[in-house]
């Protein structure tokens, strides 16, 4: 890895830490679950590096270690993103009949 | 072209990821982040099947068609309740992968003769070490939850000092890696020791404190994440890494203050003995404890003002979310307000009692925070604690000597009444005495938590 690389993507990290600090701060801790399986979903892009690793055909070794982490990382992608959906369809502000009644008030 | 194609797509998904997790403040906007951060990823995948390395597809699609066939079965089956064992596992697959790709990148430079520059192989280091430590972690965490193993915290004399050797050592191999990267044995070393290590963190930990080390091997498995990025000089996967691991670290602070404790002491204080320890010394509060009768707990809920629910992992374990909701349901027809208190640490992760209320149904308008129920207890009629117990436990405040001392917690026994649901007159998970239980406003409902409710809510009805 040339040194520019390296620094180049310290920078995306260092940003990218800064950023995800000031965003994840702000979820309540009404949505931690949510948010643990989205963020869990999310790092399941660790499969576009599996993918590349699975499709090359390095060496046989390679492969089946690529082949395993695409089941992996896909698995969690679908299977975080499909939870994080369902977990989040649950949440209601209130049952719909005082929620007419808020609405008239205003 | 093609790189380019590639890399916009990459940016893309690094958007949309953050958009995501932006609509995650607020639980109306939530569903359309996570819209954005389906499609990002969508788009990231897409993106990369163009790669020039790619030549076969065969086991790419496999692979995704496999991968998500157990995705979706996880995803549509696994009931609420046991929301923690499956981001444990997740949490683990997330680190297999990252771990299993180093050293396929490792294997791969080692079979073509070509040797890592030094940056490549400690970035690559990083990953294997933590994607190892966490995927074993991870897998006794979900053998803890999931009870497959005893979830008291297992210890023995010198732990600590074996752990740190054990550590060390890993880091020896690790540097000498870096200067030398050419041995093939001393890596899949330094895998085996991480491997082992992930293991003997998880081990002493104990049940109470699993929102901590969730949050915790969350952070890990993100980070290994971000430095298979490295790796592979990668951005998305650095700021989806990056976000996850950070996401993870953040939660562990939280988890951690509302323990007031710090992340060495859960990682190395292994909790349980301690507390046995101290309750030894006793204290001369323990009277009796005083059972209260169905019926009568039914008439003080039907002619209160204000009813707090105080639910804690005995909840999920009986499945008592409908029930407690049952219940509200009857008594906000008979006019009686109902609020639900949730301690950050009740339950196995952080949030857990707030998804299982929202299961039942239970707006979330209702469900407040440490913080806001406290000063709402002195005006509360009754307080129901259902399965919790040290985040109840008044010894935190009152108690200098007590394990738990400082930790904030939920002051039921201000409230004008208690009543506490339990299993049985056994301690709680940490193993600690609970004044709250003796104390002359408290009265305690024995037996299972759904078929206590069940009862008082017909009770209720007749009341």
């Amino acid at each position: 890895m040339r040194s520019e690389t390296l620094i180049a993507s310290l920078y995306v990290f260092a940003l990218a830490a800064f950023l995800g600090y000031q965003v994840i701060s702000r979820v309540p801790p009404l949505l931690h679950t949510p948010l643990m399986s989205a963020t869990n979903a999310i790092s399941g892009i660790s499969l576009v590096g599996s993918l590349v690793t699975a499709g090359a055909r390095y060496n046989t070794v390679s492969t089946i270690l690529g082949f395993i982490a695409v089941v992996c990382s896909t698995t969690n992608v679908v299977g975080g993103f499909v939870i994080t959906d369902r977990m989040l369809k649950m949440f209601k502000r209130k049952p719909t009949a005082p929620e007419k009644a808020v609405g008239k008030k205003r | 072209m093609q790189t380019y194609f590639i890399e916009l797509s990459y940016l893309l998904a690094s958007i949309l990821f953050i958009l995501g997790l932006k609509g995650l403040s607020h639980p109306e906007t939530a569903k359309r982040g996570m819209h954005l951060a389906e499609f990002g990823m969508l788009m990231a995948i897409v993106g990369t099947l163009v790669h020039h390395e790619i030549i076969t597809y065969t086991w790419i699609i496999t692979g995704l068609v496999i991968g998500s066939l157990v995705g979706l079965a996880m995803g549509v089956w696994v009931p609420m309740t046991a929301m923690p064992q499956r981001t444990a596992l997740s949490h683990a697959f997330g680190a297999f992968a990252a771990a299993l790709v180093g050293v396929s990148e490792y294997y791969r430079h080692f079979e073509a003769g070509v040797h890592l520059d030094r940056i490549t192989m400690a970035a690559l280091g990083f990953e294997v070490m933590l994607g190892s430590l966490t995927t074993t972690g991870s897998l006794l965490a979900f053998a803890k939850l999931q009870g497959l193993v005893r979830g008291t915290p297992l210890t023995y004399k010198g732990q600590n000092v074996f752990n740190m050797a054990l550590l060390t050592a890993t880091t020896a191999i690790f540097i000498y890696l870096i200067v030398a990267p050419g041995s093939m044995p001393l890596f899949f070393t330094m895998v085996g020791l991480s491997l082992a290590f992930g293991i003997l963190l998880v081990i002493p930990i104990g049940a109470a404190d699993m929102p901590v080390v969730m949050s915790l091997l969350n952070s890990y498995a993100g980070l290994a994440s971000a430095a298979t990025g490295f790796v592979l000089s990668n951005n998305v996967l650095i700021i989806a890494g990056t976000l996850d691991g950070f996401s993870g670290f953040i939660l562990s602070v939280l988890m951690c203050r509302a323990m007031n404790r710090s992340i060495t002491n859960v990682l190395f204080g292994a909790f349980g003995s301690a507390a046995a320890e101290a309750t030894a010394i006793g204290d001369g509060r323990q009277g009796t404890m005083r059972e209260v009768g169905l019926d009568d707990v039914a008439v003080q809920l039907a002619y209160a003002h204000q009813v707090v629910f105080v639910p804690g992992y005995g909840m999920a374990t009986a499945q008592a979310q409908h029930a407690v909701r049952e219940l509200a349901n009857v008594l906000e027809k008979r006019g009686v307000t109902v609020k639900y208190g949730i301690h950050p640490v009740a339950g196995r992760m952080p949030g857990h009692m707030n998804v299982l209320l929202a299961e039942a149904n239970v707006p979330y308008s209702s469900l407040y925070e440490l913080e806001q129920i406290n000063p709402e207890l002195p005006a509360t009629d009754v307080a129901i604690v259902i399965g919790a117990n040290d985040v109840v436990n008044p010894d935190a405040r009152d108690n200098p000597a007590s394990p738990i001392a400082g930790m904030p917690i939920i002051e039921v026994d201000r409230a004008k009444s208690v009543v506490v649901l339990k299993r049985g007159q056994g301690k709680g998970f940490s193993g600690l005495e609970n004044p709250l239980f003796f104390k002359p406003v408290t009265g305690m409902l024995y037996g299972d938590a759904k078929d206590s409710l069940t009862h008082l809510v017909q009770a209720v009805q007749h009341a």
